[in-house]
């Protein structure tokens, strides 16, 4: 059959499957129950214009009709919902869960180099301006001196929004990063842990010294369960795109890598989700003067054996796994 | 030699259908032009919202710091899985994000390739996602290889049509298939190509027509249509 001919028999079905395609565009992305049909035959005229040697612009044409149709069959489901939101929840505790080794080891290189740190702040303060600078611990004194009305960092009830922008955009960035550096054999992410890990304990141990714990620890507690947890997440998350890189096993390194990401970003939901709630409450509950110390310290506990009970122990994500 | 081993950004897809499919991925060049448009409409956006919460005070300026932040992280995220993979920038240059394998981009891989912006940024200015994409024999930058997707362009549709005043002309000699795919193609583009560069193609195939020139070339066309079917 001469490509003319074979244009003129199929010129018809080509128009109907193309505004086929145009209509199902418009009315929320449901072709009609013919449309498979319809395209595994529109395949089987694309191999044809190209076995019979047909020439550029029709299997151009063809390819083109055929990309289309691709992108219609194979859509993934995009709509966003409470259920799907729920969902990802449910996946990133799975992963969680099967992920341990990487949160242990990030969980380690977090929490040992704190421990570290503010011991040795504690017994010696020259330790501390090695980490940060004179000005900067001077700025951390008053922020959380007991003479203060108000603990934290010192603003008035209406910069609580502006401050809950402020920890959100700050904190979920450093999240992000930590979990990208990870792409460069991990290095990004074990750097962006360790570091966050050292300023801690540099801090704690500083303030501590300082005589102001009474402060500061009220003022931590509460959010930190959220926030802390959820950047030793993002680093491991981070750690597993490196961990892939470095040892790929029986796959090769860019698959493996692509594996890993898949897996990784779900921890990257729970994370952003956990920094969220973290934003919210160092904004609003930590910074509060109002409230007793007593309180703050056995809400902050409670949170913390929320947090850990929900994220390790809770049944929630084994009741279902979608996807 | 065959065209797999020439440098070339056509990739190719095998699809469960059975077919191979073809589209050309984009380079560096198109994608930072397009990433130029999206930050000028972001920035359009900063300005807009900072404009508006200056009169809001601390509840205003909360909410540009909240809004700045999704926009920086997901504004590429939205439009790649709700708009079809196009951010407006892309859409103006014609490109389009897909899977590795031509499907849609979903949730998942959409937020990997951009979280994955902050290594490709490193140090500065996207110089890691850069050399990444000279690296890679597909233009993938650290976050498209992690997510395994791909920037390709989006076909234009350039509709080809024939004098149809040409006479179809049956060839004297067998042609290869490679000879025939040239005519047509030659046929079929005669009309963005100029008259001498068309004939000095012509006088290559003097073997195949007998004649020179103008006479080559005519030649040659009535043999395109021929080819493509045109009845005398």
């Amino acid at each position: 059959m001469r490509e003319r001919d074979f244009e003129q028999r199929y010129a018809e079905f080509w128009k109907a499957f193309e505004s086929g395609l145009e209509a199902a565009g418009k009315s929320g992305q449901t072709p009609d129950k013919g449309f498979p049909e319809a395209y595994r035959q529109l395949c089987n005229h694309l191999a044809m214009a190209r076995q019979r040697d047909y020439s550029e612009a029709l299997v151009a044409y063809l390819n083109r009709l055929v990309m289309a149709g691709h992108h219609l069959l194979y859509q993934p489901e995009s709509r966003v919902g409470i259920g799907r939101l729920a969902g990802a929840l449910a996946l990133f505790l799975t992963t969680l869960r099967r992920n341990r080794r990487f949160v242990i080891c990030s969980a380690l290189l977090f929490l040992l180099p704190a421990l570290v740190m503010g011991v040795g702040t504690y017994h010696d303060e020259s330790i501390t301006y090695s980490l940060i600078s004179p000005p900067q611990a001077a700025e951390m004194e008053s922020m959380y001196d007991p003479a203060n009305a108000r603990i934290g960092p010192e603003r008035d009830a209406e910069t609580d929004l502006e401050m809950f922008g402020y920890y959100i955009q700050h904190n979920i960035s450093i999240a992000f990063q930590s979990f990208a550096g990870g792409i460069f054999f991990g290095v990004g992410s074990v750097v962006v842990v360790l570091y966050n890990g050292l300023f801690l304990g540099a801090v704690s141990g500083h303030l501590t010294q300082a005589g102001f714990s009474e402060t500061f620890y009220p003022f931590v507690i509460g959010h930190g369960a959220f926030e802390l947890t959820a950047i030793v997440i993002s680093g491991a998350a981070g750690m597993m795109l490196g961990y892939a890189l470095i040892s790929p096993g029986r796959l090769r390194r860019l698959e493996a890598l692509r594996r890993a990401a898949a897996e990784a970003v779900k921890l990257m939901y729970g994370a952003t989700f956990m920094l969220f709630i973290a934003a919210f409450l160092e904004a609003f509950w930590s910074s509060s003067t109002s409230l007793p110390v007593a309180l703050k310290l056995s809400v902050g506990a409670l949170l913390w054996i929320f947090v850990l009970w929900f994220c390790f122990f809770s049944s929630l994500g084994e009741r279902r796994e979608p996807e | 030699m065959p065209a797999s081993k020439l440098i070339d950004n056509q990739v190719r897809v095998e699809t469960p259908e059975g077919i191979d499919f073809v589209q050309a991925a984009a380079g560096p060049v198109p994608r930072i032009l397009a990433y130029m448009v999206d930050l000028g409409w972001r920035c359009l956006v900063y300005m807009v919202i900072g404009i508006l919460s200056a009169f809001v005070g601390g509840l205003g300026s909360g909410a540009f710091l909240i809004l700045t932040f999704l926009l920086e992280w997901f504004y590429p995220v939205f439009f790649e899985v709700l708009r079809k993979g196009q951010t407006p920038g892309k859409k103006a240059l014609g490109l389009r994000v897909v899977n590795a394998d031509f499907t849609p981009i979903g949730w998942g891989a959409s937020i990997v390739r951009n979280l994955l912006r902050a290594a490709d940024f490193f140090p500065a200015f996207y110089a890691t996602g850069l050399i990444s994409m000279m690296l890679t024999g597909r233009f993938q930058r650290l976050g498209d290889l992690a997510a395994g997707s791909l920037v390709i362009y989006q076909e234009a549709e350039r509709p080809l049509t024939v004098d149809p005043q040409i006479k179809p002309l049956m060839p004297s000699v067998p042609l290869t298939r490679e000879e025939r795919q040239g005519i047509v193609d030659l046929t079929l583009r005669s009309g963005s190509i100029s008259e001498s560069r068309q004939e000095e193609l012509a006088n290559l195939l003097t073997p195949v027509t007998g004649e020179s020139g103008t006479a080559g070339l005519n030649r040659l066309k009535g043999i395109g249509v021929w080819l493509l079917g045109g009845k005398r």
